[in-house]
C-alpha cells in the first residue's frame, strides 16, 4: 500500500566479539527498507537476515523505542544518535536516508564506556556517579511534610524539570572529544540545586559526584558544546556553568 | 476452592489498612540486618520497594535485565499520577478515588485493595516532592493538576508528558542512595529464569548474567516479583521491547496462581502500524482527546479514496464526516473510557470506513481543526482583532494548540512525517497495559509463601479496565507504602533462620532445569528465528483474542497457539553461544513463556462468558454493540493453577464482595 519505494542500503557496522578482542567494521547490504521504518527496525531486519544466513546478529542496546529509556546508543555517520536533532537512535527514521546510501554504525567510544559486544557498551559508570550523590537523603516514611508546604517558583520548578529530563544515554560523552560527562552530571546537580529540597546536601553532593566522575575516567570539559548539540533531550550547557559555580562555592566553603 | 484466602482484614473499609498495620508483626531493626530480600524488576513498583526495604534495614538484592535500573519501562508513562489530595477543592476524597477506580475497573477489582490504594495515594505525592521530583507547578508555586478520562475531578499530578520518567528517576535516586551505602546489591543485565522453593517457601532465584552468560544462584528470605505486564504477548504493543512475562510465569509454574489473564487494556490513541516490518507501537497521550475530535468518512467511497491516496481528508465536507463517538456517546463524546473508544474505532474500521493509508489500512482521524479554530477565535477576541481572517484565526489557534500539546505533535510528526496542525492525525488502538497478573492476597503475597508480586505484575487493583494515571499510583503505592509493611509480617518468623545456603538440592535442581533449557535452545538447530514465532503468536492474539472476542475465534486461537508452540520447540533457531551476550537466546526464553501464557489467556477469555472492561465478548453485547456484564455469574476473580499444559490449568474463583459500592452498569451515553 505504501506509496514509498523501499531503500537499498550498504551498512558498515562495528563488530567486536568481546571487550578483550579487537573489533572491525563489517559490510552488509539491506534492501527494500520502508522509509517509514525506524532505524532500529532496519537493524532488526538486518539481524533477521543474518540469522537466516547462519551468522550472529548485531548486538545493540534498545528497549522502549520511544526515546525515553536511554538504552539505544548508536554512533551513526559520525554523530551520536545519527542525523537529526533532539532525537534518540530509536526515533530516527529511514526517510532521513536516500536509496543507495552507505551508513556507518559504531558504538559510543569513551574510555569510561568499554564496549561489551558490537554496538553495546558498559555505561555503569553513570550509575556509580549517581550512587555518589544523585539523590535527596529522605527516607520513605510517608510522614514527610505536605507536598504543598513549600511553594516553589514556577520558573525554578520548570528549570529543574528541564535538567531532570536527562535520559542518561551517554550521547554527551560519546560526542565530546574529551569524553567528558559534565553535561550528564551537571544536569542532576542542577535539578537538585534549583529546588529547596536539594539545598541541604548541595555541597557534599557536587563534591562527591564530581570526585567519582573523575575516578571513572571521564575527561575534562573544554567548553566545545558538542554535548549540547547532540543531546536528544536538549540539556543546556547552562547546567555545566551552574555545576561549576556549585563546585567552586562548595570547595571554598568546604575545607 | 479452599486454597484462595484473600486475607482481607475485618472492619469498616476506611479502617482496614490502619487496623491491619497495627496488628501485623514487626521485625526489629537489628534483625532486619539478618534478612535478605530479592526484588526482580526496578520499575516504579520494584524500584520503590527495593529502596524502601533497604532504608528499613533489610539486605536487598535487586535485579533488572536493562543496563541500569533507571531504564525500566515505567519511564515511558506520559500523562500523570492520580492522588486524592483535593488541592483543587473540587470535592475529591479518598472515597471518590476509590469509587472511580472500582467503577472504572467495571466492578471486577477487590474493594479493600483499591481503598488502600486511594488511601496511600496522597502520601506518594508528599514523598516524591520530598525526593525532588519536579512536578508541574502553577504561578503561585503550588502543585498543578489536570483531569483524566472517566472522572469528574482534577486529581492528576504531572510533569509535562514525562511523569513516568520523573517518578522513576525519583525511585532510581532513592535506590542509588542505598546502592551507595551497600544496602542494595544491584544486579544489572540479569534475568530471573526460575524461582527456588525450599520447604514450601520462596528462598531464591536462578538468574542469568546476560553479559557473561553465567547461570547464577541467589538466595533470600523472600522474593518480590515486580516485572511489569505481559502486553508483548501480542508482539506489537506500546511496551518496551524487552518487557516480558517470564518472572511472573516462572512463579506461576512453581505454584503461584495467575489471575484474570484476559484483562488487557487496548489504548485508543496510538500511532497506527505502518507495516509488517514494525517492531513496536507508540502511544499518543490520552490528554489529546480533550481537544481532538475522532471521525471517519460517512461514505464508504470516501474512505476507499482516502486509503488509495486519492482524497485528502481536509477536502471531506463537514456533513460527510462521522464523529462516531459523539454520535454514539453524546454525554461523554470523545472522552469515553479507553476500552469503549478502542472498540468503537475497531467497529468503524471493520465496517470498511478505516482511513489508514499505510500497509494495514486501519486508522481513524483525530482532528484538531475545530479546536484550532475555536482557540484562534478566542485569541482574536482577547486581542481585539475584530476582522481577523480565517487564516489569521487558524494561525492564532495553532499557537495555542502548540502550547498545550507541542511535544506530542512533534513526536507524531517525527514518526509519521505528517504535520498534524494541517492534516488530522491518524490513530488506532494498541495493546498498552495488562490488568491481569499474578494473584496476590491483601498482603500482596502470592499463593507461594514468601513470594510477593507488586505493580503491574499483580492483578489486584484495576479490575477489568484501568483508568488513566492510575498505573503509576499503584506501582508506587505497592512499593513505597504497602509491601514494606506487609512483608514484615511474614519475615518476622525468619529472624533466626540465618542466611539461606545456595548449596541446597533445591537450587541444584532449579539450576539444572534452567541450564537444560538453555542447552536445548543452543542445540536445537531449527530453521526459524524467534521473532518469526513471536509475530505469528501476536497475530493470533490480536485477531482472535484482541479488542473483540467470540467463542469460535477463541477456540481457534487456543488450537493455533498450541500449534505454534509445538512448531517453536521443534524449529526455533538460536544463533551464537550461551557464553556471553546473546540477545536471541534471551528472546527465545521469553517467547517460550508467552506461547504458554497466550493459550491460558485465550482460555480465560473463553470461560468468562460476559463482557467487562477490556474483555469484550461479542456474544455478550447489546444490539448497539455495548458491553453486557453478568454480575450474577461472574463477579469473581479467575485464578489459574498451573498443572502442566495450559489446557490442564485449573481455575479457582475468588468471589468479589461489594459492601461499599453498589454494582451498576457503566453508561457513557
Amino acid at each position: 500500500m505504501s506509496a514509498h519505494k523501499g531503500l537499498n542500503l550498504t551498512l558498515k557496522v562495528w563488530r567486536q566479539k568481546s571487550q578483550k578482542e579487537k573489533g572491525q567494521m563489517e559490510t552488509y547490504q539491506v534492501s527494500d527498507i520502508s522509509p517509514d521504518s525506524s532505524f532500529l527496525e532496519m537493524m532488526d531486519i538486518l539481524n533477521e537476515q543474518l540469522i537466516e544466513e547462519g551468522k550472529e546478529p548485531v548486538v545493540f542496546d534498545h528497549d522502549c523505542r520511544e526515546g525515553i529509556c536511554g538504552s539505544c546508543s548508536m554512533y551513526i555517520n559520525g554523530e551520536a544518535h545519527g542525523p537529526g536533532r533532539g532525537i534518540t537512535t530509536c526515533q530516527l527514521h529511514m526517510r532521513e536516508f536516500n536509496n543507495g546510501d552507505t551508513i556507518y554504525i559504531e558504538p559510543w567510544r569513551a574510555k569510561a564506556f568499554p564496549v561489551i559486544k558490537d554496538l553495546m557498551v558498559d555505561r555503569s559508570a553513570f550509575d556509580r556517579v549517581m550512587a555518589a550523590g544523585g539523590f535527596v537523603s529522605v527516607n520513605t516514611s510517608g510522614n514527610t511534610q505536605d507536598a504543598n508546604a513549600i511553594p516553589i517558583e514556577k520558573q525554578k520548578a520548570d528549570e529543574a524539570f528541564d535538567a531532570a529530563t536527562c535520559i542518561g544515554c551517554g550521547a554527551c560523552v560519546a560526542s565530546c572529544k574529551n569524553a567528558s560527562a559534565m553535561l550528564f552530571v551537571s544536569a542532576k546537580v542542577s535539578q537538585f540545586a534549583l529546588l529547596p529540597q536539594g539545598q541541604v546536601e548541595a555541597k557534599e553532593r557536587v563534591q562527591n559526584m564530581v570526585k567519582v566522575m573523575d575516578e571513572e575516567g571521564f575527561g575534562n570539559c573544554s567548553n566545545t558544546g558538542a554535548c549540547e548539540v547532540e543531546c536528544p533531550k536538549g540539556i543546556s550547557l547552562d547546567n555545566i556553568a551552574r555545576m561549576n559555580r556549585e563546585y567552586l562555592s562548595a570547595s571554598i566553603k568546604g575545607e | 476452592m479452599t486454597k484462595l484466602d484473600s486475607k482481607i482484614p475485618q472492619g469498616p473499609i476506611a479502617d482496614k489498612w490502619t487496623n491491619h498495620k497495627n496488628n501485623i508483626k514487626l521485625v526489629n531493626p537489628a534483625n532486619k540486618r539478618l534478612i535478605d530480600v530479592i526484588v526482580v524488576g526496578t520499575g516504579l513498583a520494584g524500584g520503590s520497594a527495593a529502596a524502601t526495604l533497604a532504608e528499613l534495614g533489610y539486605n536487598v538484592k535487586a535485579f533488572c535485565y536493562q543496563d541500569s535500573p533507571r531504564r525500566a519501562h515505567s519511564i515511558a508513562a506520559q500523562g500523570g499520577i492520580n492522588a486524592a489530595k483535593n488541592y483543587q477543592g473540587d470535592g475529591d476524597s479518598t472515597y471518590r478515588l476509590f469509587y472511580d477506580t472500582v467503577k472504572g475497573g467495571d466492578y471486577r477489582s477487590r474493594e479493600a485493595n483499591v481503598y488502600r490504594l486511594a488511601e496511600v495515594s496522597a502520601n506518594i505525592i508528599d514523598q516524591c516532592v520530598a525526593q525532588g521530583v519536579p512536578f508541574a507547578r502553577d504561578y503561585g508555586g503550588l502543585l498543578d493538576n489536570r483531569s483524566f478520562g472517566g472522572v469528574q475531578v482534577s486529581r492528576t499530578f504531572y510533569a509535562k508528558g514525562q511523569t513516568g520518567q520523573q517518578l522513576l528517576l525519583g525511585c532510581y535516586s532513592a535506590m542509588s542512595r542505598q546502592i551507595g551505602k551497600g544496602k542494595i546489591k544491584m544486579y544489572n543485565r540479569h534475568e530471573m529464569l526460575d524461582l527456588v522453593i525450599v520447604n514450601g517457601k520462596a528462598r531464591g532465584i536462578i538468574a542469568r548474567n546476560l553479559v557473561t552468560g553465567e547461570v547464577e544462584r541467589h538466595s533470600a528470605h523472600a522474593v518480590v516479583i515486580a516485572s511489569g505486564g505481559y502486553g508483548n504477548v501480542f508482539f506489537l504493543s506500546t511496551n518496551a521491547m524487552g518487557s516480558n512475562v517470564s518472572a511472573g510465569w516462572k512463579v506461576h509454574k512453581k505454584g503461584a496462581f495467575f489471575a484474570n489473564p484476559c484483562y488487557t487494556q487496548i489504548h485508543p490513541t496510538c500511532i497506527p502500524q505502518h507495516g509488517d516490518q514494525q517492531s513496536k507501537l507508540t502511544l499518543m497521550s490520552e490528554s489529546l482527546r480533550n481537544d481532538g475530535r475522532i471521525w471517519v468518512p460517512k461514505k464508504k467511497e470516501d474512505a476507499e479514496a482516502v486509503r488509495a491516496g486519492k482524497l485528502d481528508p481536509t477536502n471531506i465536507a463537514e456533513e460527510d464526516r462521522d464523529y462516531y463517538l459523539e454520535r454514539r456517546y453524546p454525554s461523554f463524546g470523545n472522552l469515553v473510557p479507553r476500552d469503549v473508544a478502542s472498540r468503537a474505532a475497531k467497529e468503524r474500521c471493520d465496517a470498511g470506513y478505516g482511513v489508514g493509508t499505510n500497509e494495514t489500512g486501519e486508522a481513524v482521524y483525530l482532528d484538531f481543526s475545530s479546536a484550532i479554530m475555536r482557540y484562534g477565535q478566542e485569541e482574536a477576541n482577547v486581542k481585539g482583532y475584530h476582522n481577523a481572517s480565517q487564516t489569521q484565526i487558524r494561525e492564532l489557534g495553532e499557537k495555542v494548540v502548540e502550547k498545550k500539546y507541542g511535544n506530542l505533535f512533534q513526536m507524531y510528526e517525527k514518526i509519521t512525517a505528517d504535520n498534524p496542525y494541517k492534516t488530522p492525525m491518524k490513530i488506532y488502538p494498541a495493546v498498552h497495559y495488562t490488568m491481569g497478573g499474578v494473584w496476590v492476597d491483601y498482603n500482596l503475597m502470592t499463593t507461594i509463601p514468601g513470594c510477593y508480586a507488586i505493580g503491574e505484575a499483580n492483578f489486584s487493583d484495576h479490575g477489568a479496565n484501568r483508568l488513566g494515571a492510575s498505573a503509576l499510583m499503584q506501582g508506587l503505592a505497592d512499593g513505597y507504602f504497602v509491601l514494606p509493611y506487609t512483608i514484615g509480617d511474614y519475615l518476622a518468623d525468619d529472624i533466626r533462620t540465618g542466611e539461606i545456603s545456595t548449596d541446597l538440592p533445591e537450587f541444584d535442581e532449579a539450576e539444572k532445569a534452567v541450564k537444560d533449557r538453555i542447552d536445548f535452545f543452543m542445540n536445537n538447530k531449527g530453521s526459524k528465528s524467534v521473532d518469526y514465532f513471536h509475530k505469528r503468536l501476536g497475530k493470533v492474539m490480536w485477531n482472535k483474542v484482541g479488542m473483540a472476542r467470540n467463542a469460535q475465534g477463541l477456540n481457534e486461537a487456543i488450537a493455533e497457539i498450541k500449534q505454534i508452540r509445538e512448531e517453536f520447540w521443534k524449529d526455533v533457531k538460536v544463533p551464537g553461544s550461551a557464553e556471553g551476550i546473546n540477545q536471541e537466546l534471551e528472546k527465545a526464553g521469553r517467547v517460550a513463556d508467552f506461547l504458554e501464557l497466550g493459550e491460558l489467556f485465550a482460555r480465560d477469555a473463553l470461560e468468562r462468558e460476559e463482557s467487562c472492561g477490556g474483555h469484550f465478548r461479542e456474544e455478550h453485547s447489546t444490539e448497539e454493540g455495548e458491553a453486557m456484564r453478568d454480575d450474577a455469574n461472574y463477579t469473581y476473580v479467575s485464578a489459574w493453577e498451573y498443572k502442566g499444559e495450559p489446557s490442564d490449568a485449573v481455575v479457582h474463583k475468588e468471589p468479589l464482595v461489594y459492601e461499599n459500592i453498589e454494582l451498576k452498569t457503566r453508561s457513557y451515553k
